[in-house]
This record gives C-alpha cells, structure tokens and sequence, in this order.
C-alpha cells in the first residue's frame, strides 16, 4: 500500500466539485431551489490509497462517489482521473474509461439481475468492452469466482439462489472483471450481517493486495471506515469537514463534529460505555436545500459562537495532512493554531494540502466550460 | 425483588412452507424483571425477531406451529384468543420496529395515529386522547408537538419517525416495551439519541424493554442481561458484564472479535466467523454451529443443553469446551485481551 502522504501519486483529483439537484415545480418544470448535495469539496485520492468517506445521510458522500466514477456530471468543479479531465466528458468519450473505474454498491439484493445468470452477470462487463472470446471470457469468470471466494461451480446460478454475503462477492467479482485501478464502494458492507462483515471487509483488504486497487470506501460506519482506510474525509452536508490520516482522526479529532460522530458510536464494552462521556447532537441534519449559513454545523454544534453563524471557516492544514474546517478547533496546540492563523493561506484552495504539485510530464486535458 | 413480567418456556415456532418446515425458533426459555432491559443479540435467522412477534401473537397462521408457553400475569400469551390478545397487544406489550419509514400509516397524521391507539384501549374522549399525544411527542423530544402532532409522516425525519413510533408505543404505559432493531435503519448520532430515550423512559415509565438488535454495542450501552441466539437457540444468556468480560460460546466470541473497534488498536485482520449461518430447514446435527465453530471436537456431534458451566449463577451456555479450554482459545479470538470478570 502506498505511503498516505504521497502527493504525485494522484490516481483521482476532485477539484471544487458541486454538484446541485434542481427541484422543479409547475407546468412549466421552473427551478425553484436547490438541493446542494455536493458543494465545493477538493479532494485528491493517491494510487493505492484507501479514501473512508463518512458521515451521516444525507451528507452527500455517495453523490461525490457517482461523481467520481461520473454516474453523475458534477454541476461545476472537475474530477481528474489518472491525468485525464472526465468531469464533463461525453457518454461516448467517456466509455473506454469506465474500465479503469468501477463501483460496488450497497443493496446486494438489488445490484445484481435477478434474471442473469452469475457467469453472464460477470461477465457482461467483458463482453461490453469486448474483452476476449466465449471461452477466455468463461476462464476469466471462474477465475474470478474463485478470487472472491465462490466456487467456478457456481457459473450457472442465479443471484437469489446466494445469501446476502455471498451475493456482495459476486458483486465484487463483477467490477473486478475489467482489472479496474479505482474502485469505488457504496456501503459495501452495511446491508450484511456482522460476522459476514468482516468476512468481506477481509476479501476486499486482500483484493487491494493483489490487484494494487484504489478505494474510496463510502461508510456510515466509523469503525469498519477506520480498519479500512488510510486516509478518512468527513461530510457535513455537502461539505468536506475534515480530512485526516486514519488513526489520527481517532485519536484527534479537530472539528466537533467528528467528536460527535465519534462519541456516537457505542462501544462494545460496558464499562467504558458506563464510564466515557457521550455527546449527543440535538436535532437532525438540516435540510440541504437550504443550508444554515456560516459553519452549517453551527446549529448543533456546542463550541459554536456568533462568528460560526457568519463566516464559514475554511479547510485549513493543522500538519501531517490532517485539515478541517472551524472556527474552534480541539486538540490543536498553541503553536499550531497560531500558525495557521497567520498563515496567509487561509482560504480553501491555497489551504487544501492535498492539491498535488503538477506534474510536468502529465498534461492534464483541456479545461472543460463550466455550465453555470 | 423485582417483579417478573414476562416468562417464555421452551418456545418453539415452526412454520410449514413448500420447501420443508422452518424451525425459526427452537426452544427459547427467558425471565423479564420489570424495570430492566433484556438484549437479544443475532444475525439474521436467528430467529431474535421471530421470538419477539409470538409474544404478541403476531406469527400465528394456519401455517406456523407453536410450542412452549409464555407467560404473561398468569396467563399464557400462546394459548390467549385474539380477542383477549388484542387488549393485551398495544395496551401491555407494546413493540416498536425497525423501519421507521414503513411502520407508520402515511395517510393518517401522527396525531392520528397516536389517538388511535389510546383509544382503542381506553376510555378516553378525542380530544383527551390528542391533548395526551401532544403530551407523548413532547416526552420523546419532538420539538413543538402541538403544531407536528398535525403532521403527516413524510414530514417528519427518520429519527423523529422513530420517536414517534416510541410515543405510539408508550401511549398505553405498557408494561414491556418489545424493541426490534429500533435504531438500525437510524444515523449514528440519531442512534444515539434514541438510546438515551428509550433508557430514560424505561425509568420514567418503569416498563421492562426486550431490546433485539444485532449490534454488540447497542446493548453493551443499554441492557442489563442478554440472550444470543443462533439458529433459532439461545447459545449463551447471561449478565451484560459476564457476557463481555467473560463469553463462554465460540459464537460469541466470534462476534465481538468480528467488529471493527473504536476503543482498541486496530488489529492486523478483522476475526471473521466462516460460512454462513446453517439453513433453518436442514438443521446439522449436534451442535448447531459446529460447522462454523473452529474448536469444534467428537463430543459436538451432540447437541449440549444450555446449562450453567460456571461458578457465575445466571450465567448459561450450550458448549462442551472445558472451562481451561475456552479461556485459552477465546484469547486468539476476541482481539486485544478478554478481561475475566
């Protein structure tokens, strides 16, 4: 697995990506609001990497990861994948490159075709992108039944003669088809029951192994996140919060709102359960059609101060890659706080240590219009 | 002591389908105290769910078979008429479920809702029973209940969804709460939201609670004994602290070892119990997760009866591992050290 900290290692760069839903309303479909799922969030995920993307629903972490993988077009910013421009790509020019990328979703039970069968759902993806004959494509498929742990026998099964588990692997088989480098993966884990949890969160760590595969790893689960992850970006409501290497997100949560998420997690053992103190967040997620102004966790955040309801704080660098955005940081010493306040780069883009120095080799393509 | 509530005796429902008989529960024996919560703890077809609807009658069908007997104030919920049942349905045993989207009528307004239930059981005027449901949002923390009570349900969030399920549940002060999975379809933070509810209120209300989930950590949270069930059995049953500090079935050591844990270093690879749960319809012989269980031996091929094997009272288990045996190899399977209580 490849150092976090690597910065010229880019395999997938989000750069300001917004992405609004319009509500439409009357005969004559007029916009009237917005739903802003996704709003101004830079992000880069190194090769090799394993990106946890948390936070609750509604926050927009898998409309970022259908961006990423462009099921969606993002309204504005860019995603760069590999050195290429493909936020605003056509379908056509477009298709080639959804070898590279691959998704996995949450449903195992919806995913997948009831009326295919296993060898044609895996291999569906070869024989779109014309990979092989009948028969290569067959070996390649027995093969991969075997990687994921389901036995070539199981060819010609349909998906409801599995369990929810076993189902989730052939889902892992499929986009493992077209040797992706980028894999993203929705809840891949959540619709399963705890022991076969680990089971696949296991499966998906040898993978990574094998296939040098990049994740980024959608979770509302904090603590399957941290086995999994390298480095963790926290949503709130469209925004990203905080990014930080995994542990230390753990052991050092900067913005409240990871303390909270954090603290909301029961743990396993009574004792310390009857022991630790719990914050518990009033209310709910506001609506991300209107978004509070400011910090947009102001509302429910118990640091917060006038200054939270005005400005919104920007993304700033604490060190050792671990940013956030507030107005009242925890676990951050003098010193540090000190120099980042006087940090001329105060604003989110100078900020986001994770824009990587250019390559000089790579050009990246042509800037795409924006359509707004 | 405290009052026993609730009594289940080798229950056992199995329901006849084209496929075979589904031995979903196969003999379930539990005490409830007023005042405590009760956690059963499973994966699926376990058959934690399954137990919970035939104590309120909600698995009878020509199809499904019963045995055993459950005893409520003297009288044996199994055997009770559906017309006697439906006063103690709502009314003394009241059950909140899983999906808070689902379970509430979406033409009918919380308020609706909540007075339907007060009044199918009680004497109570309209207007009475609406002044009581206004009163029941406030408990259960809906912010302005007089104006949301008028609410329909897709107005309301999925934790304030649940909260008023809570409410419609509480409306007849029922002496045991039945809570299926209420937490899981819910965010972590409104999870825990929740929890702190349903712990106040069981001692506002002094009910007893039979909390179901699948999540070790909920009820190392909130309750006080637990059952954990594998193919339709209990496997071990005991205090929430012997079962944490001192688990005596490879069952559950496989489950505490297979979550990824917050307050631990995190281990190389999670612990994973292989395979999968058996069929409830081709059962295996013996011990029903040897398959499954990694220190299975000969003496497995015999099913052991839940006793008690340790000094603890209360504490019971169906494994034929020796006591030296279990505390050596739990140790490989529980990451970090397992505390002896």
């Amino acid at each position: 697995m490849t150092e976090p900290q690597t910065q010229n290692g880019a395999l997938v760069q989000i750069e300001s990506l917004k992405k609004y839903f319009p509500i439409r309303k009357g005969v004559l479909s007029r916009e009237v609001a917005r739903v802003h799922a996704v709003d101004d969030v830079t992000l880069s995920v190194a090769e090799g990497e394993t990106m946890g993307l948390v936070g609750e629903s509604g926050c927009g972490k898998s409309t970022l990861g259908r961006c990423v993988v462009r099921l969606l077009e993002p309204t504005a910013g860019d995603v760069v994948f590999d050195g290429k421009s493909i936020g605003h790509l056509r379908a056509r020019t477009l298709r080639p490159l959804r070898r590279e990328m691959q998704m996995i979703f949450q449903d195992p039970y919806a995913s997948l075709n009831p009326r295919k069968r296993v060898g044609t759902i895996i291999s569906d993806p070869m024989r779109i992108h014309g990979i092989g004959d009948r028969k290569e494509r067959k070996q390649r498929v027995e093969e991969l039944l075997q990687v994921v742990g389901l036995s070539p026998e199981h060819y010609n099964r349909f998906p409801h003669e599995f369990s929810g588990g076993q189902r989730q692997r052939i889902g892992v088989a499929r986009a493992l088809a077209l040797r992706p480098k980028l894999i993203v993966a929705d809840e891949p884990v959540s619709a399963l029951d705890v022991s076969i949890q680990a089971q696949m969160v296991n499966l998906l760590e040898d993978l990574q192994d094998e296939f040098r595969l990049t994740y980024v790893f959608i979770a509302h689960d904090l603590g399957v996140v941290r086995h999994v992850s390298d480095r963790i970006a926290v949503m709130y409501l469209g925004k990203l919060v905080e990014l930080s290497p995994a542990e230390e997100l753990y052991t050092r949560p900067i913005m409240p709102y990871t303390e909270a998420l954090l603290s909301a997690v029961p743990v396993p053992d009574p004792d310390l359960a009857e022991k630790r103190e719990r914050i518990v967040l009033e209310g709910d997620v506001p609506s991300p059609i209107n978004p509070p102004s400011g910090c947009r966790f102001h509302p429910r955040c118990r640091y917060a101060t006038e200054i939270c309801s005005e400005v919104e704080p920007p993304l700033v660098d604490y060190g050792n890659g671990h940013l956030a955005a507030c107005h009242h940081p925890l676990n951050v010493d003098k010193e540090t706080l000190a120099r980042v306040q006087a940090s001329p780069a105060h604003t989110p883009e100078a900020a986001d240590a994770t824009a990587l120095p250019e390559e000089p080799g790579k050009e990246v393509s042509k800037p795409v219009p924006r359509r707004d | 002591m405290a009052e026993k509530l609730l009594e289940v005796n080798g229950l056992k429902v199995r329901f006849t389908t084209e496929d075979g008989v589904v031995r979903a529960v196969d003999g379930v024996d539990f005490e409830l105290e007023r005042g405590k919560v009760l956690g059963i703890v499973g994966e699926s077809g376990s058959g934690k769910s399954v137990t919970a609807m035939t104590l309120l009658g909600l698995t009878r069908d020509k199809n499904t078979r019963f045995e055993g007997e459950v005893l409520y104030r003297d009288q044996d919920l199994l055997k009770l008429p559906e017309s006697r049942l439906r006063e103690v349905r709502g009314n003394e045993i009241a059950m909140i479920f899983q999906d808070p989207m689902t379970s509430l009528n979406p033409v009918y307004t919380v308020g609706d809702q909540i007075v339907e239930a007060i009044t199918t059981h009680e004497q109570a005027s309209k207007s009475e029973a609406k002044r009581r449901a206004v009163e029941l949002l406030r408990q259960v923390g809906i912010p302005n209940p007089q104006v949301r009570v008028d609410d329909y349900p897709h107005q309301f969030s999925g934790g304030m969804r649940q909260r008023a399920m809570i409410a419609m549940a509480l409306s007849c002060n029922p002496d045991v709460l039945i809570a299926d999975e209420p937490t899981t379809a819910l965010d972590v933070t409104i999870q825990a939201q929740i929890l702190e509810l349903l712990d106040r209120l069981r001692a506002d209300f002094d009910s007893a609670v039979i909390l179901i989930t699948h999540d070790l950590g909920v009820v190392a949270e909130v309750a006080d004994d637990i059952l954990v069930m594998y193919a339709g059995r209990i496997v071990e049953r005991g205090g929430k602290r012997q079962l944490f500090y001192d688990p005596q079935h490879p069952y559950t050591w496989g489950l505490l070892g297979s979550i990824p844990r917050l307050d631990r270093p995190k281990p190389e690879k999670l612990h994973s119990i292989e395979g999968t749960p058996p069929s409830l319809i081709n059962l295996p012989e013996g011990c029903k997760f040897r398959p499954r269980c990694p220190h299975a031996f000969e003496k497995c091929s015999e099913e052991p009866e839940l006793k008690n094997r340790v000094e603890a009272p209360g504490h019971l288990d169906r494994c034929w591992l020796s006591l030296e045996d279990k505390r050596h190899l739990r140790e490989s399977t529980i990451a970090g050290e397992a505390r002896v209580a």
